[in-house]
């Protein structure tokens, strides 16, 4: 790929611009290099000044004073609910619900639907791949109901081996939980086929799209997904904000989970009635400003276009793996670039994560060296730990050039050059 | 491509020296203790043979492990630091003690690291390999550790 001659499905230093920590220097003067962006994205000024403004000009709380500031930001908050709305193109807005973050969603899910509807020997189907945020809600689902976990297998590229649905989907099953892309191997999976064979088996699906709604367009009828969680930070938002979408008939069926005001109707001394939806799931005060911060986001992802974003991380990943691969000890994981979103996990012979990870570090490369919240899938791998590089739109080629350098550097530090 | 003006460099000679042609990484030959411990943030792993004479001295000290530079070299440097030292002598040997024998100031994430052979070495002068009860270090109980000393 001669990266110089490509038409780009985007220009990144025409967005970088807005980013003021992109333009930073970090430690001794050196411009950073970002590249941990599946573990948070940095935001702009529009999402910053959005805060700003809400702090400045319009906050109080939401859904309470008849005071004139409630008003309005209560609106700017609901704004934020419909744009998100529209974003995943849910049915209504009563669908959305507000919580912390990706991980909350899953155990809103789990802590609710799951203890009202899961019981002994029910089966679970969740994947190799899962981040910790979608497996140990469900272990503790199981200490509470004694059901059974089952997992889809990963083929040694990293793709979920789909073959052994036919025997992983019995009757039993009732709900199927899977990430939408893997936060460590980047694999892009078929959710939408995987969703079609659950239903087909009689059970409900639900998405983690944390490492999918930043990058690339999100439909959740088209899916027909049943949940589906993300999180704000890694799409330019706030940190503390999330969501969880689910059908509006589940949704209403559901108890709710957390106790508080603002998720009833009306309380006694001795019992309360639930508020209806989406106020049935947000207790106590809801996260404002981190809402409306995300709304101002999706305005401005929309502006570069999802469409956009997931061709221009295509380019980037398949630039990365050109580049990197022409080291002989990188070894990437997971599949090959066309099957992955902008997430490249690696190892290097001979050097630790950690210690890649340092080197890289005093280069003004920032990238992420552990386990990555998946403990089970890096044994499935035979390792206890690698380094990822992960893209955003305001990535550019020429990173990943000082990225390759960098690593050459790291082999040098330790005398395999 | 940068300059290292402003900081210390944790993959100093003294460092990589100690990662690349470690001290004593093996099995000890008839050792009287061990312990074996785990990071399992990063997956470094860290075991720790010793022999400890009548006397209650550490006769010899060996480790093996996996991980990264940081935690095997500095198990390294902890080998070499306590042959010849009581297991009292040991056991007064702070976290604190343990990150100025190593050199190059840390993170305290990384500082995990260096103190993971650290811990494993608190542990072992406590723990027997069958047999071999009554070779209990004198003095202290089986309090093990202090990790509050760990930052």
């Amino acid at each position: 790929m001669n990266i110089s001659t490509i038409r780009l499905p985007l220009e990144p230093n025409s967005w970088r611009a807005d980013f003021p920590i992109l333009s930073r220097p970090v430690r001794d003067g050196q411009p950073l290099v970002y590249l941990d962006n599946a573990a948070t994205t940095q935001r702009p000024r529009q999402v910053i000044q959005a805060i700003v403004d809400t702090y400045e000009n319009h906050y109080a709380n939401v859904h309470r004073g008849i005071h004139w500031l409630s008003d309005q930001s209560t609106d700017l908050f609901e704004d934020a609910r419909q744009k998100i709305s529209k974003f995943i193109n849910a049915n209504s807005e009563q669908e959305v619900i507000f919580t912390t973050g990706t991980t909350m969603a899953i155990n809103l899910v789990a802590r609710s639907w799951g203890d009202a509807n899961i019981r002994t020997g029910d089966e679970i189907l969740l994947t190799e791949m899962e981040h910790h945020a979608n497996l140990v809600p469900w272990h503790q689902l199981q200490e509470r109901t004694d059901c059974r976990l089952r997992h889809i297998p990963i083929t040694d590229d990293g793709q979920l081996n789909l073959a052994t649905l036919d025997t992983l989907l019995t009757d039993r099953t009732r709900l199927v939980s899977i990430t939408h892309v893997s936060n460590v191997l980047g694999t892009i999976n078929p959710v939408a086929e995987i969703v079609a064979r659950a239903h087909a088996a009689g059970a409900i699906v639900l998405v983690d799209a944390a490492q999918s709604a930043p990058h690339s367009p999100l439909d959740v009828q088209q899916l027909d997904a049943d949940f589906v969680a993300f999180s704000g930070h890694k799409m330019m938002g706030p940190s503390g904000v999330g969501v969880l979408y689910g059908k509006q008939s589940l949704l209403e069926a559901m108890p709710p989970f957390l106790g508080g005001g603002n998720m009833i109707r009306r309380v006694k001394l001795d019992r309360f009635e639930p508020a209806d939806l989406p106020a049935k799931f947000e207790a106590g005060t809801p996260p404002i400003v981190p809402a409306i911060g995300l709304g101002a986001a999706i305005d401005y992802l929309l502006q570069v276009g999802l469409q956009k974003i997931h061709d221009y991380e295509q380019v980037l990943t398949q630039y990365a793996h050109e580049t990197l691969g022409r080291i002989p000890e990188f070894h990437s994981l997971g599949p090959a670039p066309e099957r992955k979103a902008g997430i490249v996990s690696f190892t290097m012979d001979g050097i630790h994560p950690h210690d890649v990870a340092q080197l890289l570090d005093r280069h003004g490369i920032a990238v992420r060296a552990g386990h990555h919240c998946a403990m089970p899938l890096h044994k499935k791998l035979g390792i206890t730990a690698s380094s990822r590089a992960s893209f955003y739109f305001y990535n550019t080629p020429a990173e990943i050039d000082q990225l390759a350098a960098a690593l050459e550097d790291a082999l040098r530090v330790f005398r395999r050059r | 491509m940068s300059s290292m003006s402003n900081e210390e460099d944790i993959y100093e000679e003294h460092v990589m020296d100690h990662y690349e042609d470690p001290y004593h990484r093996g099995k000890c030959p008839q050792h009287t203790h061990e312990h074996e411990d785990d990071n399992p943030l990063c997956g470094d792993v860290v075991s720790v043979e010793l022999r400890i004479d009548r006397g209650g001295n550490i006769a010899e000290a060996w480790f093996d492990g996996d991980g990264c530079c940081i935690s095997q070299a500095s198990a390294s440097m902890l080998m070499e630091a306590i042959e010849g030292k009581s297991t009292v002598e040991v056991q007064q040997f702070t976290a604190e003690q343990m990150l100025q024998l190593f050199g190059p100031r840390l993170t305290p994430n990384r500082q995990k690291c260096c103190l993971l052979p650290w811990r494993v070495v608190q542990a072992a002068i406590f723990s027997p390999v069958d047999g071999n009860d009554d070779d209990r270090p004198p003095g202290k109980g089986m309090e093990g550790p202090n990790l509050g000393e760990e930052q």
